[in-house]
């Protein structure tokens, strides 16, 4: 069973976010890229605990990017995966996104094609979903638990205001999101083995993009905190009931 | 003719699918065109979506969808986008949406902007404002295919209703046998309480409280004007609360009318889920906390004495409002 797992940088989670060119391109200037928190780590480690278990045989992982995101994926290899492929190109389109990994996907036949819930930066959550609609293939999101037995996952997975247990025959493609399994680091003998592990790159192919950010803003700031007597709490409620009109 | 998808559950339909009917029926007064939603599983009151501003609905009465199945839906929307000559299809962009309108987009090669904040600027192209960087930004997106897709942000937009009612048609879709390869084994569902991502009222709580036993306090106080629970992350990590009401940047994100926060110190990756909350209220014992920096009210003290009292305070508020 041969595993695929989706991976995308993102600013470190502490990073102060600022444009450039008259706020219509994000400045990177001193920004930490990360492999996009949690949720790749969550599909990478099951991935990596479903070979322990001898269910998968191969796991790949695939990045659309520029040469800056290598040192992220390498980060991943040195958590385990027997090799990565990055398509090299950069674009914030998720077609555009989905349209290079279906390609690459539909010739080495996975079985199972593992995303993150959601990209921290551009907040889509749509490349998984793009990706299953150009394959063909069933998907579900914001998947929690993961086990597969017989060609058949079974996966909770997160609905408005609960949880639900599905089941669902291979090929599909999954969106992981916490709870999938403990959070693992690299150890010194994954990372020396991460070095020499094949990262191909692959040139784009052509798709257009349907979309583009033609520019950014930052939110208004707050005008400051109005501190409330902690006796008076009638005082708070006549506030937000007056004032912030919340009530 | 502008498309929205009017998701029922269990035949009935909330809050934010009306609110993404108000807004399709925004862009329809913008482009001269009329309003067509599409209603997939058995349901209730279909003419009543005109209230919100459909002109049509048109219904896939097929018991097959009264459960979300990603492929299905996204085949029955984009059949009738297409024979409805769409220009627009608009979600509510909430779990069911992240699976489907992708989908949509892919089979209509329409570019789709995922978490909308407001209406469509159009004399520029067609520019849609969303939020990025889990909520420290925003960006303004153009899409550029002939046919959009817009999943407008829960609570973003608000609510109109009217008289009016809808026309509504019944309409059947070929599916494939494939089509309905997820099988739901088992559903649990907290009853009778809004949905975080709907919720307008949201009281939340963070390590301050010390432990699962003194959840007590928060529930009264959610009780007392019908706010949904949150929590931060560590209080999910240590199971003192269920996973589902983990806010922040690896949770849910979040924008109702008020947040209470509660002992929870305000990191930024819990800031990134909340920070588009119209109005922020933070209890906590600790002047330095940077939650009150993010807060438009704030009350310094032992939470243990203090959400007792605002409970109170709001028993006191709403007998007030009854008499
Ligand atoms: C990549 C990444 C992603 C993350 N994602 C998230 C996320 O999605 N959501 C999230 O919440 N966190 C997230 N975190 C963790 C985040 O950084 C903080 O550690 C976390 O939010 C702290 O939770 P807390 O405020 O409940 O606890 P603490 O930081 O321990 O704060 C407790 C607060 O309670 C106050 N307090 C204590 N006792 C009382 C009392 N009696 N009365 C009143 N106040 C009291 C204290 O003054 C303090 O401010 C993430 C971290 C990383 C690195
Ligand atoms: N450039 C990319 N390369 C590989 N995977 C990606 C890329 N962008 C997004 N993904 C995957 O798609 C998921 C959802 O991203 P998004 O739709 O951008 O929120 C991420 O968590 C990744 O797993």
């Amino acid at each position: 069973m041969k595993i695929l797992v989706c991976i995308t940088k993102a600013p470190d989670t502490t990073t102060k976010i600022s444009f450039a060119d008259n706020n219509s391109t994000f400045n990177e200037a001193g920004v930490q890229w990360i492999i996009n928190p949690y949720y790749e780590w969550y599909a990478l480690v099951r991935a990596l605990e479903l070979k322990e278990a001898g269910i998968a045989t191969d796991i790949h992982l695939i990045s659309v990017g520029k040469a800056d995101i290598e040192p992220v994926i390498r980060k991943a290899l040195a958590l385990g995966g027997d090799e990565a492929v990055r398509v090299d190109a950069d674009s914030r389109d998720s077609y555009f996104v989905a349209s290079q990994i279906a390609e690459y996907a539909k010739a080495n036949h996975y079985d199972l094609l593992l995303t993150g819930k959601e990209s921290i930066d551009y907040n889509n959550a749509s490349m998984g979903a793009m990706l299953a609609e150009l394959l063909d293939l069933s998907y579900i999101t914001h998947v929690s638990k993961l086990d597969v037995a017989n060609g058949v996952v079974t996966v909770n997975r997160e609905i408005e205001g609960g949880e639900e247990t599905d089941t669902c025959p291979m090929p599909l493609v999954l969106s992981c999101q916490k709870g999938m399994a403990e959070a693992r680091i690299p150890n010194m003998r994954g990372i020396m083995a991460a070095r020499t592990k094949p990262l191909k790159v692959v040139p784009a192919s052509t798709v257009e993009t349907l979309t583009e950010i033609v520019q950014y803003d930052m939110p208004p700031q707050k005008t400051g905190v109005k501190m409330i007597d902690a006796e008076n709490m009638d005082e708070l409620v006549r506030l937000l009931h007056e004032e912030a009109k919340v009530l | 003719m502008i498309i929205v998808f009017a998701e029922q559950n269990n035949g009935t339909f909330k809050k934010a699918t009306c609110e993404a009917i108000h807004y399709a029926s925004k862009i329809a007064k913008q482009s001269s065109s009329g309003v067509c939603a599409v209603v997939l599983g058995e349901a209730n009151d279909l003419a009543g979506l005109g209230n919100y501003g459909a002109d049509k609905v048109i219904h896939v009465n097929d018991a097959r969808l009264n459960n979300l199945e990603a492929k299905a839906y996204a085949k029955a929307i984009a059949d009738i986008a297409s024979t409805e000559n769409a220009s627009v299809v608009v979600f509510s962009n909430n779990n069911t949406a992240k699976a489907v309108a992708p989908r949509v987009a892919v089979r209509l090669k329409a570019g789709l902007v995922a978490g909308a904040l407001s209406l469509p600027e159009t004399d520029n192209g067609f520019v849609v404002k969303k939020s990025v960087f889990s909520g420290k930004a925003f960006a303004f997106v153009r899409v550029k295919s002939p046919i959009k897709v817009i999943s407008l942000t829960p609570n973003a937009f608000g609510v109109e209703k009217s008289e009016n009612q809808a026309e509504v048609v019944s309409h059947s879709i070929e599916f494939a046998a494939t089509d309905f390869n997820v099988k739901v084994e088992s559903v649990n569902k907290v009853q009778g309480i809004v949905p975080l991502g709907e919720a307008e009222l949201v009281v939340s709580g963070g390590r301050g409280l010390k432990g699962p036993e003194n959840w007590g306090i928060i529930e009264e106080l959610a009780n007392s004007i019908g706010a949904t629970l949150a929590c931060s992350r560590p209080v999910a990590d240590s199971h003192w609360r269920p996973h589902h009401e983990h806010v922040g940047q690896t949770g849910g994100t979040i924008r109702p009318n008020l947040y209470i926060a509660v002992g929870i110190s305000g990191a930024i990756q819990h800031l990134a889920g909340v920070n588009s909350s119209k109005t922020i209220v933070v209890i906590n014992k600790d002047v330095e906390a940077p939650f009150f920096k993010a807060a438009d009210y704030g009350v310094l003290g032992d939470a243990f004495e203090i959400v007792p009292r605002l409970t109170a305070a709001f028993k006191k508020y709403k007998a007030s409002q009854q008499a």
